[in-house]
C-alpha cells in the first residue's frame, strides 16, 4: 500500500496539512541560510566580481525548472495509468511553479551575462534551451485552462506532457547544434562547475536544498487548492442536478 | 482508409481557398519581410533560408483547426469513431491531407519565393529537400495539435502555442540545411536529423493523436 | 444478433446520470428509449455505441454490428448524395449503395449536392447512410428531430423493414413513430447521489 495510500484525496490533506508547518519553517531556513550566506559572506570571484553571486539563485532555479517539468512528467504517467487525481492535480499545481522557476532562470542569466557580454541577451544554447522550456510551461498550462471537464482535461494535459517532454529533449539537442553550427567560438559557459571553488559550494548546496524545499512546499499548497476547488464543484454541480 | 483522404482533399479542393489560402500567406510573408527589414540583397540572402522556413511554418499552421473540427461539428468524427476503420489511420490520412493541400504547394512555390529573397543559387536544392522532408512532420505534429484542442470554439490561438514548440527542431534542422547548402557546406546531418523527426513523428503521433481525440469525444 | 446490457452505469461529465441499466434487444424487434430531457438517453447510447466508456455493468453485442446515428447526421454539404453515399461504404466496407439510393428514392437525386438538398430528401440522405453501414443493430438518437409529419413516417417505414429483415433498432425519442414496440423508461435508473458524508464523491 505504502505510497499509494496518498492517492486518496482525504488522506492527502490530512498528511500534507501536518507536514506543510513543518515544510515551511525548513524552507524559510533553508533559503535565508543559503542566500546570505552566498551573497554576503563570500568572497568576490576575481574574473567576475560580484555578479558571479547570482548563480545561488540562478542554478537552483534552472535545476528546479527541468526537476518540475520530470515531476509533472512522473505525475502524468501516474495519472494515466492507475487514474488517482491527486496526481493530475498534483501536476497541475506544480506547473506554474516550474514555469516561474523557468522565468527565474531566464532572468538570472540574463543578468550574469549582461556584464560579459554587453548586452542582456545572447541566444546561448542553454539559455534558449529554457526559453522553448518556458513556452512548453506556458502551452501546458494554457490547456488545462481551456478544458472544461477536469477529467478530460487531466487526460489531455497528461498526454501533452509526454509528447513535450520528447520534444524537449529532442530541442535541447537541435539547440546545440544550432548555435555552435554557426558561430564557432564565443561559447560563453555558463557552467556553474567552472567557477565554483570549495568555498562557494556549500552554500550552493544550502540553496538548491531551499529550491527544492520551496518547490515541495508549494506543490502541497496548490494540490490541496485544487482538491478544494475540485470538492467545490462537485458540491455546486450537485446542488444543480437537485 | 484511403477514402478519407480521397474525401478530405475533395472537400478542401470545393471548399474554395483549399490550396490557395496557404500559399497566398507564404507570398505575403515573404513579400512584407523585405518591407520589415531594408532591400540590401546581402541581408536578404543570409536571413532568406530561415524566412522561408518560417513562412512555410507559419502557413501550415493557418488551416491546421480545421483538420478535425469539420468533421466534429457535423458528426463525422463521432461516426469515424464508431466505424471498423483505426482511429490512428484517420488521424494518418488526415494528416497526409493537410500536408498534400498545404505543404505541398509550399514545397513546390518556395524556390520562387527564394528568389525574391536572393536566395544562394545553391541553396535552392537544398530548400526543396528540406521542406519535402520537414513539412509532413508540421502537418503530423499540427495534427496532434489539432486533436487536443478539436472541441474547443476558437481553439485555434491554443493550438498555435501548443503546437509551435514542437516545430522547433523540425525548423532548427530545416533551416540549418538549406543556410549551409548554400554555403556550400554539407547538409547530411542536419538533413539525417530532420528525416529522423519526420519519420518518428509520423509513426508515433498518430497514436497519441487517436487518443485525444477519444477523449474529446467522450 | 443480440444486444445484451447488463447493470450498466454511464457518467455525463464525470457525474453519474444512470445506473442499473438492463435490457436485450434481440433482431427483429426495436426498443424506444423514453425520459425526460437530461435523464441520459444520449449519453446511455453514446456509451453503447462505444463512445464513452461505462463506469460499470457490462455490454453484450457481437463485434462490428451497431450503426449509431445522432441529429448531426455526418454528411458533407459539398458533396453529392453518391460521394456521401460511398465514402460511408468504403468506411465500413459494404459493397455498392445501389439499394440504398432505391430504398429512399434518391437515384434520380445521386448526383446532387448535399446542400442542394430540401430538410426531407436530407433525412432520407441520413438514412440511406445507415443502410450503407450495413449492420443490423441501429442505435437512433432523436432522429426525427425537426422532421416533418410525411418524413417522419418514411422514416418509420424504414425502421420497419429494416426489423422485418431481421435487424433491430434502440432509438431514444418522444415521437410517435407509427409503429408499436416494447419501451424502456428511464427514469428509474436515475442514478442516486452519493452520500454527502463522502467527500471523495468529487474524485468519483
Amino acid at each position: 500500500m505504502s505510497i499509494w495510500e496518498y492517492a486518496n484525496p482525504k488522506k492527502f490533506m490530512q498528511t500534507s496539512g501536518v507536514v506543510l508547518p513543518f515544510l515551511v519553517v525548513l524552507t524559510v531556513a533553508a533559503l535565508v541560510t543559503g542566500l546570505v550566506w552566498g551573497f554576503f559572506f563570500t568572497p568576490e570571484d576575481y574574473k567576475q566580481g560580484s555578479t558571479v553571486k547570482i548563480i545561488y539563485i540562478h542554478v537552483p532555479a534552472a535545476m528546479m525548472a527541468i526537476n518540475a517539468w520530470a515531476m509533472m512528467l512522473v505525475a502524468s504517467l501516474i495519472w494515466l495509468i492507475r487514474r488517482h487525481h491527486v496526481s493530475a492535480l498534483a501536476a497541475r499545481a506544480a506547473a506554474p511553479i516550474g514555469m516561474v522557476f523557468t522565468l527565474i532562470a531566464l532572468i538570472t542569466g540574463a543578468f550574469w551575462g549582461q556584464p560579459m557580454w554587453g548586452t542582456w541577451w545572447e541566444w546561448d544554447p542553454r539559455l534558449t534551451s529554457f526559453l522553448v522550456l518556458f513556452l512548453f510551461y506556458l502551452g501546458y498550462i494554457a490547456l488545462w485552462e481551456a478544458i472544461e471537464n477536469p477529467d478530460a482535461a487531466a487526460d489531455l494535459t497528461s498526454v501533452l506532457c509526454m509528447v513535450g517532454s520528447v520534444f524537449a529533449i529532442l530541442s535541447r539537442y537541435a539547440v546545440n547544434f544550432w548555435n555552435q553550427g554557426l558561430h564557432q567560438g564565443a561559447t560563453l559557459s555558463m557552467d556553474a562547475e567552472e567557477n565554483i571553488a570549495n568555498v562557494f559550494y556549500v552554500p550552493l548546496l544550502i540553496c538548491i536544498a531551499g529550491f527544492i524545499l520551496l518547490f515541495l512546499t508549494l506543490v502541497l499548497l496548490r494540490t490541496r487548492t485544487e482538491i478544494r476547488v475540485r470538492r467545490i464543484n462537485a458540491l455546486m454541480a450537485r446542488e444543480r442536478m437537485g | 482508409m484511403i477514402a478519407i483522404l480521397i474525401r478530405d482533399m475533395a472537400l478542401a479542393i470545393r471548399a474554395g481557398g483549399g490550396f490557395g489560402l496557404g500559399l497566398a500567406f507564404f507570398l505575403i510573408v515573404t513579400v512584407l519581410v523585405p518591407f520589415g527589414v531594408g532591400p540590401e540583397s546581402g541581408v536578404l540572402r543570409e536571413i532568406a533560408p530561415g524566412i522561408l522556413w518560417v513562412g512555410a511554418l507559419l502557413a501550415c499552421l493557418l488551416s491546421l483547426d480545421r483538420i478535425f473540427a469539420l468533421d466534429y461539428e457535423d458528426g463525422s468524427l463521432d461516426l469515424l469513431a464508431t466505424a471498423p476503420v483505426p482511429l490512428e489511420g484517420v488521424v494518418v490520412m488526415k494528416a497526409v491531407a493537410h500536408w498534400v493541400t498545404t505543404g505541398l504547394p509550399l514545397v513546390l512555390a518556395a524556390p520562387v519565393l527564394g528568389v525574391l529573397l536572393n536566395l544562394e543559387s545553391g541553396g535552392f536544392t537544398w530548400l526543396v529537400v528540406s521542406l519535402l522532408l520537414g513539412t509532413p512532420a508540421l502537418s503530423m505534429i499540427g495534427a496532434f495539435g489539432a486533436a487536443l484542442t478539436v472541441g474547443l470554439k476558437r481553439g485555434g490561438l491554443l493550438l498555435s502555442l501548443l503546437v509551435l514548440p514542437l516545430y522547433v527542431p523540425t525548423l532548427i534542422f530545416g533551416a540549418l540545411a538549406v543556410t549551409r547548402g548554400a554555403q556550400g557546406m554539407a547538409t547530411a546531418t542536419p538533413l539525417l536529423m530532420l528525416a529522423g523527426i519526420t519519420f518518428a513523428c509520423l509513426a508515433l503521433l498518430p497514436f497519441a493523436a487517436a487518443a485525444a481525440i477519444r477523449v474529446n469525444l467522450r | 444478433m443480440d444486444l445484451r446490457v447488463t447493470d450498466l452505469a454511464c457518467a455525463r461529465g464525470g457525474v453519474p446520470v444512470l445506473e442499473g441499466v438492463s435490457f436485450a434487444l434481440s433482431g427483429g424487434h426495436a426498443l424506444f428509449l423514453r425520459g425526460p430531457n437530461g435523464i441520459g438517453k444520449t449519453t446511455l447510447l453514446r456509451t453503447l455505441a462505444g463512445l464513452q466508456p461505462a463506469l460499470a455493468g457490462e455490454i453484450s453485442v457481437p463485434p462490428d454490428s451497431m450503426a449509431y446515428a445522432a441529429h448531426a447526421d455526418g454528411l458533407k454539404a459539398t458533396l453529392s448524395v453518391a460521394e456521401n453515399l460511398r465514402f460511408w461504404a468504403r468506411v465500413f466496407g459494404t459493397r455498392g449503395i445501389g439499394h440504398a439510393l432505391e430504398r429512399f428514392n434518391l437515384v434520380d437525386l445521386a448526383d446532387r449536392q448535399a446542400q442542394n438538398l430540401s430538410a426531407g430528401q436530407k433525412r432520407r440522405l441520413g438514412l440511406a447512410r445507415l443502410l450503407v453501414t450495413g449492420r443490423p443493430i441501429w442505435v437512433l438518437d432523436e432522429p426525427t428531430v425537426s422532421l416533418d409529419v410525411d418524413s417522419v413516417h418514411l422514416f418509420g417505414q424504414a425502421v420497419r423493414e429494416h426489423l422485418e429483415e431481421g435487424g433491430s433498432a434502440l432509438i431514444a425519442t418522444h415521437i410517435d413513430l407509427g409503429f408499436l414496440a416494447e419501451e424502456l423508461e428511464l427514469t428509474p435508473f436515475k442514478a442516486a447521489p452519493r452520500d454527502l458524508e463522502d467527500f471523495d464523491e468529487a474524485f468519483a
